[in-house]
Order: structure tokens, then C-alpha cells, then sequence
């Protein structure tokens, strides 16, 4: 009895305790405003070089390739953003302010989600910056509201995923380098997609690669939703690869939490 | 009433046997020092009595409730002050001290606050980032983290290790505060005059186990009686250190 009551009273507070959480963390990034700008500033810069240097070199079949790269683009910057939630992450564990945490009458899983939404809002800064950019050097789209929902709710599914992936990293790295290396080769996915050029021009074995790997998927309904064109089952793939990595994230992430001491 | 009580606690880290068979009673608003050197076990001990390892074998109970069928229980009855200052260093000290207070559920969190920021002399630095304080100033705020809430049971980790001899008396006399006011204060050092300064009740930790454990008074006694020598009464280095700088004399 006295057990039950006791879960009720910290689960009334699960939302107050993840409000103070998340304002902790958001705290963080505003107080740091130098990490958005590191995030965003690689991937404009990969856009202007694409679009500037190489994009007269490729044929994509499109008359706009800034609207062909941008989708790619995006991605970049979220791969990139979330390593910053592993940094915080490792340097909350090297503190011994989680141990803090977990010493108290708090939910177990605040924490995490604090900075799980605190990541949602600075890749959505940054991907704002971004799209913005890419409006000045040319982007345009014929896109509906509903199409720009369906845009955003993939990209946030796709920062989600991406997260809880960084949570493991930070909670189980043992240096900062280490939190923060496991972003590298996601960030690299995009390159071996048809983020920037069509998997046609690519040999057999990269292609196959490209083809069935996650970001090829979230990239072409990103785009076909933003060039106004009916999507086709990619949707339901990119979907697919966003929720399982989620919830498997998700699993091994909280098991970490709990061994971590 | 015993706070915390502790039968045949036993903690392994694969073959290393960390903790074989530890029995504790701490009893309401003493002092409890446990003694051990590096490595003895102590940070173990504090961690499954404070809910963050599970024991392998044995029984805990913290404030009435048993620390493994009941941690949320436990964690209620109790702060931990752990090795390194646990303070968030991106925060202004008011800022730390107002998220632990919106975080234990206290009805006014800034007034919380302001009076343990008086309370331990941080007033002047409170809106300045924690990244600027000294270890010192680090280590008061992260006490007065551990006091918001007026939680009845004080875990602390070595408190005093890496403070200057000023702020390590200046910790000894805020301790001794909160046992005077009722709190139960458990705490691990390694050194022995902390533990003599200090302590209610001391207990030696070694490869594992107690092997010794008693008032000051009660563990002098189980030595030879003291051989009376006349020796010339040196200054530490610590008490010159203290009558240069002129500050409190050293009890």
C-alpha cells in the first residue's frame, strides 16, 4: 500500500521534475550558443560547396539542385547536433551530478528526456538557420502545409532516433572523444546515399549499400514531399528505420542509465 | 531509533570482494564515521546504502525501509554528497540550489535558496556560474544542494578531501551544526582526525570488513593504556598555517 502511494507521488511529478530538467539543459545550449552555430555552420558550408563547386558536375535530373541537396543537408546537421547531447551527457556522468539525480526522489527517466528535448529544440534551431539559408541561395518549394508537417514530423522521428543513439554513447564512453566519435560515421551516411547524387551513377556494391541504408529512404520522402511529389513506399521504410532504431535505442539507452554508477 | 542498519552486506565486483559481511547501526542524529583507506570499500558501502548498486547478498535498512525492495522510500529519507562536487557547472549557484529545491518539491524554492546561499556565505557569488567558483565555494554549494529539503539522513563522501585546512574546518563545523539540529549524518573519511574531530560513533573499514568499531572513547580503550612521555610540542604545519593567516584557531 504504502509502495503504491509512494509510485504515485513520483509520478505526479514526472512532468514538473522533466520541465526542471529540460530548463537545466536548455539553459546549457543557450548558454553555449557557440554549439549551434559549430552544428550548423559544416552543413551550410557542405551546401555551398555542393552547390557552387560540384553541383554543376552532377546530374541529378532536376533543374534545382539546391532543392535535390537540401533534404541530405539537413540530416548533416542533425547527425552533427546530436553529438552534443552525448558531450553533455558524458560530462553530467563525469561530474557526479547524475549521481545526484539518481540519489533522489526523481523519476529515473527525467533526466534523459530532459536532454532528449533539449536536443529536439536545438536541431530544430539549427535546421530553421539552415532552410533559411537554403531560401537565400535558391531553394524554393511547392510544398503544402500538410507535406511541411510530414517533413518536420520525420526529421524530429529522425532527431529522436538519433538522440536516444547519443544518450548511449554519452552514458557509456569513457572520454569525451569517445562521446563524441560515434557521430562520425552517421554523419558520413548521408555521402553514401542519394543524398547528393542519384545511386544510379554508383558501382553495384556501393549502390546496394545506398539503397538499403536508412538515410537514401528519409531523404527521397523528404524530398518528394518538399518538391510537391507524390511519395512513394520509402515513406514506410524511412519510418521503419526511424521508429526501430528508436525503440531499440531506446531499450539499451535506459539499461545503460541503470548501470551506470 | 537505528537509521541505518546494515547485516552481513556483501558486494563482489567479479572475484574482487569488495564487501564481506558488513553489520552497521547508525543511530538517530549521531555522527558515523566510517573509517578506510583508498579502495577499502567505503564509496561501495555509501552506494548501496543510497540506493545506486544493489548488494549481492545481505539486508539495508535506511530510515525503516529496506534499500532494495524499497529505493524510492530511501531516496526520500536521504541526500548524497559524493566524492566530486556534484554541481552543475553551466548554472549560477542560486540556479543549482533552485533546481534541487523545484526537483524535492519544497514550496518556495527561491526562498530555499537565498537562505542556505546566507547560510554557507555564497550570497556574493550566487549569480555567478559555478564555473568560476573555488574548490571550496564548489564544495559549500554542493552541501547546500544536499540540505534543500531538510532530508533526515546526510550521506558524505569523504567531504573534506581536497579542501584547504580553512574550509575543511569551516565543513567540520557545518557537520557538527546539522547533527546538533537532529540530522543523521553518515560519512567516510580517510583521514583519523576527522573522524576524532568529528565522530559519535567510528568504524574501521578493512579488506572488506569492520574490524573495529566503537565512541572514540570505547576504541582508546582497546589499546594498551597510554605510556606517559615528555615530548616536545611542535606546531603542525597546519596550526602555523592557521595563526599566520590569522583566522580561527584550530579546535
Amino acid at each position: 500500500m504504502e509502495m503504491t502511494q509512494n509510485q504515485e507521488t513520483i509520478q505526479n511529478h514526472f512532468f514538473s521534475d522533466l520541465s526542471v530538467m529540460l530548463g537545466r539543459s536548455m539553459r546549457h545550449i543557450f548558454r553555449s550558443m557557440d554549439t549551434i552555430i559549430t552544428v550548423t555552420i559544416m552543413p551550410i558550408a557542405f551546401m555551398l560547396l555542393f552547390v557552387y563547386v560540384f553541383g554543376g558536375a552532377i546530374q541529378t535530373g532536376t533543374a534545382n539542385y539546391v532543392n535535390y541537396l537540401l533534404p541530405g543537408i539537413l540530416l548533416i546537421a542533425i547527425a552533427s547536433g546530436i553529438s552534443y547531447t552525448a558531450y553533455r551527457l558524458f560530462t553530467d556522468v563525469q561530474r557526479g551530478i547524475i549521481e545526484r539525480f539518481r540519489s533522489m526522489p526523481i523519476a529515473p527517466s527525467t533526466m534523459l528526456w530532459g536532454h532528449v528535448l533539449t536536443s529536439l529544440v536545438s536541431n530544430a534551431i539549427s535546421v530553421v538557420v539552415i532552410i533559411l539559408v537554403a531560401l537565400i541561395i535558391g531553394f524554393r518549394s511547392s510544398a503544402g502545409i500538410l507535406s511541411w508537417l510530414a517533413v518536420v514530423g520525420i526529421l524530429a522521428l529522425f532527431t529522436l532516433a538519433l538522440t536516444w543513439v547519443a544518450v548511449i554513447a554519452g552514458l557509456t564512453a569513457k572520454s569525451t572523444d569517445g562521446a563524441v566519435a560515434f557521430s562520425y560515421p552517421i554523419i558520413f551516411l548521408p555521402f553514401i546515399s542519394s543524398a547528393f547524387v542519384p545511386t544510379r551513377s554508383m558501382p553495384p556494391v556501393v549502390r546496394a549499400f545506398a539503397e538499403h541504408q536508412p538515410v537514401t529512404a528519409i531523404v527521397e520522402t523528404i524530398r518528394a514531399l518538399l518538391s510537391g511529389q507524390p511519395v512513394s513506399h520509402d515513406i514506410w521504410v524511412a519510418l521503419a528505420w526511424c521508429v526501430g532504431i528508436l525503440v531499440v535505442a531506446y531499450i539499451f539507452a535506459m539499461r545503460a542509465y541503470k548501470k551506470r554508477v | 531509533m537505528t537509521m541505518i542498519k546494515t547485516r552481513g552486506l556483501r558486494k563482489s565486483f567479479g572475484d574482487h570482494v569488495v564487501l564481506d559481511g558488513i553489520d552497521l547501526d547508525v543511530a538517530e542524529g549521531t555522527i558515523f564515521a566510517l573509517l578506510g583507506s583508498n579502495g577499502a570499500g567505503k564509496t561501495t558501502l555509501i552506494k548501496i546504502l543510497t540506493t545506486l548498486l544493489k548488494q549481492d547478498g545481505g539486508k539495508a535498512i535506511v530510515n525503516g525501509f529496506d534499500v532494495a525492495s524499497k529505493p524510492a522510500h530511501v531516496r526520500q529519507s536521504l541526500s548524497l554528497t559524493g566524492q566530486s562536487a556534484a554541481v552543475d557547472e553551466m548554472l549560477t549557484g542560486r540556479e543549482n540550489l533552485i533546481m534541487i529545491a523545484r526537483l524535492r518539491h519544497v514550496k518556495q524554492p527561491r526562498q530555499v535558496a537565498d537562505e542556505l546561499l546566507t547560510r554557507f556565505g555564497l550570497t556574493d557569488a550566487a549569480n555567478r556560474r559555478v564555473s568560476t567558483y573555488s574548490g571550496g565555494m564548489r564544495r559549500r554549494l554542493d552541501l547546500a544542494m544536499s540540505l534543500v529539503g531538510t532530508p533526515q539522513i546526510l550521506f558524505l563522501d569523504e567531504p573534506t578531501t581536497g579542501l584547504d585546512p580553512e574550509a575543511r574546518i569551516e565543513m567540520w563545523k557545518v557537520v557538527k551544526e546539522l547533527a546538533d539540529g537532529g540530522r543523521t549524518v553518515f560519512l567516510t573519511t580517510q583521514y583519523l582526525e576527522e573522524a576524532e574531530q568529528l565522530a559519535d560513533h567510528i568504524a574501521i573499514l578493512h579488506e572488506g570488513t569492520i574490524i573495529a568499531s566503537g565512541t572514540l572513547m570505547e576504541l582508546k580503550k582497546r589499546f594498551p593504556p597510554a605510556q606517559v612521555e615528555y615530548v616536545e610540542k611542535q606546531p603542525t604545519l597546519e596550526e602555523i598555517f592557521l595563526a599566520i593567516i590569522g583566522k580561527k584557531e584550530a579546535q
